[in-house]
């Protein structure tokens, strides 16, 4: 990664997670057929609700008959991390057009996300409209496709598991997560740790009375307050 | 090629839905300065959902009791973690998780 904040430095910035989105694409185009949707229902569902993970819980609620409300609420609870993702990433964007601010929280993923926060530290903590339109793309159209080949694969090929693409998503997150603790010099490196210890105990100790949703919205709420309450005692 | 009316509304509505989260902190923070603590409490976000959502394909809940482990996640974590340490790029560290993974599901 470089200070360069361009269209296509952000589609560059972007290419390493297209693996995540083309594994976790085709799974979930693969779901969607083998659970009733036709091709064309999964790639407007990609490019309509554009939601990752919570198109999955969409799948599982219209194939057991839940309610339109029903399924809304659900996907708002998935999603709900969006609401601090998108106010962290504001920030950075605060002197730039209402459009350009609507046009970069349109399309902005965990992954965007991740990438913009690791981008910060090489740009002197500077983001660029331009930089994040070329990210998001990427990921749009990589989602939108993948899933759409997944639809038309359906049942014809076997598991994609079988071929570890589905981890490629989880391996973004860890080497995202690494490379974030490395790279960011606001917060000394131990103290990061310490971070990521509290964020595990909490995941744990919240995944055994709540849903992994659930859990995680948790987990960050709960575990930004401590890394405040942590940092203003270290200050002491 | 068949859309029903039902999926159809689904997909509009949770679009809505998710759309409305990840605009409206834009158009807010871009409307008001957010006061010192609460970004100083956002500073932490990052670090700790990127660990949450690691940790979310590590461990899976079960209703009543203790939550289980993907042992397949968790032993592909360890190889990818050490990329991560000796690469420092994105990408090596990608691939050698997938390859991990593959290895691991061939073995186990």
């Amino acid at each position: 990664m470089n200070d360069k904040l361009n269209f296509e430095t952000g589609v560059k910035d972007a290419l390493p997670t297209v693996f995540g989105y083309i594994g976790i694409g085709l799974a979930f185009g693969i779901v969607g057929k083998t659970s009733g949707l036709s091709v064309l229902e999964i790639f407007l569902m990609s490019l309509i609700t554009y939601a990752g993970s919570a198109q999955f819980v969409m799948v599982s609620l219209l194939l057991v008959g839940s309610s339109i409300p029903f399924i809304m609420l659900s996907v708002f609870l998935v999603n709900a991390r969006f609401i601090l993702m998108s106010t962290t990433v504001a920030q950075y964007f605060r002197q730039d057009s209402i459009w350009q601010n609507i046009g970069i929280g349109t399309l902005l993923t965990d992954e965007s996300f991740a990438l913009s926060m690791n981008k910060l530290n090489f740009t002197n903590h500077r983001l660029a409209p331009s930089w994040f339109h070329g990210a998001n793309l990427v990921a749009y159209l990589t989602w939108a496709l993948a899933t759409a080949a997944g639809g038309i694969l359906g049942n014809l090929v076997g598991d994609p598991k079988a071929f570890g693409l589905d981890f490629a998503l989880v391996a973004m997150f860890i080497g995202l997560l690494y490379l974030q603790m490395i790279t960011d010099r606001s917060k000394a490196f131990g103290f990061q740790v310490v971070m990521v210890v509290i964020a595990c105990a909490l995941m744990y100790g919240l995944t055994i009375f709540f849903s992994d949703n659930v859990a995680l919205i948790a987990t960050t709420l709960i575990g930004c307050f401590l890394g405040m309450v942590v940092e203003q005692w270290r200050s002491r | 090629m068949a859309i029903t009316m039902k999926v159809m509304w689904a997909i509009i509505g949770c679009g809505l839905v998710t759309w409305l989260s990840r605009v409206i902190p834009f158009v807010l923070v871009k409307n008001f300065y957010l006061p010192k603590w609460l970004i100083r409490y956002l500073s932490f976000v990052p670090i700790v959902i990127m660990t949450a959502l690691i940790m979310e394909n590590i461990f899976t809940h079960h209703a009543g009791s203790l939550p289980t482990v993907n042992l397949d996640n968790l032993l592909a974590t360890v190889p990818t973690f050490i990329a991560a340490i000796i690469s420092k790029s994105l990408i090596v560290i990608v691939v050698v998780g997938i390859i991990c993974m593959a290895l691991i599901r061939l073995v186990l």
